[in-house]
């Protein structure tokens, strides 16, 4: 199929970006998004061109580092679907597609469609981890969770930190990616001892980044490839609220 | 040649709002605090909206019920002084949520700086709360500023004997000036708006329910929202078409 493809460029973070069209034939509806930029970029390289950066790594859905707004929409029209695993064949021959990166105060744009979203690793560092002690692995039944929580924390898991969420937000609120975060460990009794200064140090590394508050619009878990939902910023809140008023 | 290796500049962190200042001045602390003060105005506003409906009753019920509310617990408090607690936690409770408010709303717009290009409608849980809660909040500022004007100052109201308070709402509704009943309906509407998202988004807020009771919330907060709009609309309609008079 043949598209018309508007995409953001931008030499480096200093420099004005803009949106540049540009044609492609012969797209194969078996290829995914990513590929079908890849193949642009052959195009470019042997025009003598700058191609196309974009943030890709397994291709496989499972890593966060694809990152792209496709039509006005997080990782594009297929729900709960990133955009490494997104098909050509979900757009019609002769469409349109705007491509641009996610937007957002934290997460400035590096080149074209990078952006650099250091701002999650600061929230992790800021709390979210557990300290164990290292040695051989336990064994699986040695520490008992109940199977409710042992799913939920689960399901929160498999957020991937690729930041659509806040990408999505009216707000840029980086909030269900934090509680995925602590729902995930907040859950565990491995999570517990840290449980308090985990949220407290989170909440104050995502505000000193410069991510916006929550108005619960829900637009995060709507564009979410996880399908992480807005039960986690809850979770989130109430830690927050109970953490916050021990520590004054 | 562009696959060269080439060293770029590090991108700068976009401008961002002042670092806050302990849990409180956080995000989640600003929007506990809003939370807790919307709260309070919905029972405020519940109560208020109860309190209307006396003007069914006629002139002497509804201007007895506007004095019971001065001399509350009379000899033992002070005259006026339970609608003056009333009043000064109201007047807080308004100011720590419109501050909460102005300061998340500028926080938002510095996080989200840039606009996309290709816009597609919202498909978010509570879509229309962006539009509806920041746009609708000025109509229901205004609306206070004129509300006070009217009814408890009178400056605007013909009517300036404060203890008739079933003579100014007549006078205020009165056919011949139907803006002020549009503008008032209009207010309504924003209010009714603003509940709908609100109530819900308080409780996630302090409470933090699962899927299930957020469901239920988002139901409850939809009644409440059609409940108080209603039972204040129908005060201006029925004096606007002579049903009370
Ligand atoms: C006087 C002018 C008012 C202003 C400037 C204002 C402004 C706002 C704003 C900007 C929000 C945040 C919306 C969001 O999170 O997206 C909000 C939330 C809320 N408002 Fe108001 N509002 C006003 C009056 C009222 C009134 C009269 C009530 C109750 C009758 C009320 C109840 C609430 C509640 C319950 C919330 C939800 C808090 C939360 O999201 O956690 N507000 N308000
Ligand atoms: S919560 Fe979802 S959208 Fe946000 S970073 Fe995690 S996987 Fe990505
Ligand atoms: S490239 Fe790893 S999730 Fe898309």
């Amino acid at each position: 199929m043949k598209l018309s493809l508007r995409i953001w460029r931008q030499p480096d973070a200093d420099t004005p970006g803009k949106m540049v069209s540009y044609e492609i034939d012969d797209v194969s509806e078996d290829a995914s998004f990513l590929e079908m930029l890849d193949v642009l970029n052959e195009r470019l390289i042997a025009e003598g061109e700058d191609p196309v950066a974009f943030d890709h790594d397994c291709r496989e859905g499972i890593c966060g580092a694809c990152s792209l707004m496709i039509d006005g929409q997080a990782h594009g029209p297929q729900a709960a679907t990133t955009t490494c695993q997104l098909h050509m064949r979900k757009f019609k021959d002769g469409d349109q597609i705007d491509v641009e990166p996610w937007r957002a105060g934290a997460f400035p744009v590096i080149k074209d469609l990078v952006v650099d979203r250091t701002a999650f690793d600061r929230i992790i560092q800021a709390g979210g981890y557990i300290s164990a002690p290292t040695g051989t692995a336990p064994d699986a039944h040695a520490v008992p969770v109940p199977k409710q929580d042992a799913d939920a924390a689960f399901s929160a898991a498999a957020c991937i930190g690729c930041g659509a969420c806040v990408a999505a937000c009216p707000n840029g609120s980086g909030m269900l990616f934090m509680g995925a975060k602590v729902a995930h460990l907040g859950l565990m009794p491995q999570g517990q001892p840290e449980r308090h200064t985990r949220v407290l140090g989170m909440v104050a590394a995502h505000d000193e980044a410069g991510f916006g508050g929550c108005t619960n619009t829900g637009e995060c878990a709507a564009a979410c490839p996880k399908e992480i939902g807005l039960d986690v910023i809850g979770r989130l809140n109430r830690d927050f609220r109970k953490a916050a008023a021990r520590a004054a | 040649m562009s696959t060269d290796l080439q060293t770029r500049t590090a991108a700068q962190p976009g401008e961002r709002a002042r670092a806050p200042q302990g849990p409180w001045r956080s995000n989640i602390g600003l929007k506990i605090i809003m939370a807790v003060s919307g709260i309070l105005l919905v029972l405020f506003i519940i109560a208020h909206m109860a309190g209307n409906l006396h003007v069914f009753e006629g002139r002497e019920e509804m201007n007895a019920y506007a004095a019971g509310l001065r001399s509350f617990g009379e000899p033992l408090l002070p005259h006026e002084s339970f609608l003056w607690i009333m009043r000064i936690g109201l007047i807080a409770a308004a100011l720590a949520h419109i501050w909460s408010a102005v300061v998340l709303t500028r926080r938002a717009m510095v996080a989200r700086p840039v606009r996309y290009a290709s816009r597609k409608p919202a498909r978010g849980e509570s879509r229309h709360a962006v539009a509806t809660m920041r746009w609708g909040a000025i109509v229901i500022v205004l609306f206070v500023v004129w509300h006070l004007l009217d009814l408890t100052w009178r400056t605007v109201n013909p009517v300036k004997d404060i203890h008739d308070a079933y003579g100014a709402v007549l006078a205020t509704f009165s056919p011949e000036r139907w803006p002020v009943t549009v503008f008032y309906l209009l207010a309504l509407v924003a209010l009714g708006f603003h509940l709908r998202h609100g109530i819900w988004s308080a409780v996630q807020t302090i409470s933090g329910p699962n899927t299930k009771w957020r469901g239920r919330t988002q139901a409850i907060s939809l009644a409440v929202a059609v409940v108080v709009v209603a039972g204040f609309a129908i005060v201006p309609l029925a004096v606007t078409f002579e049903l009370v008079s």
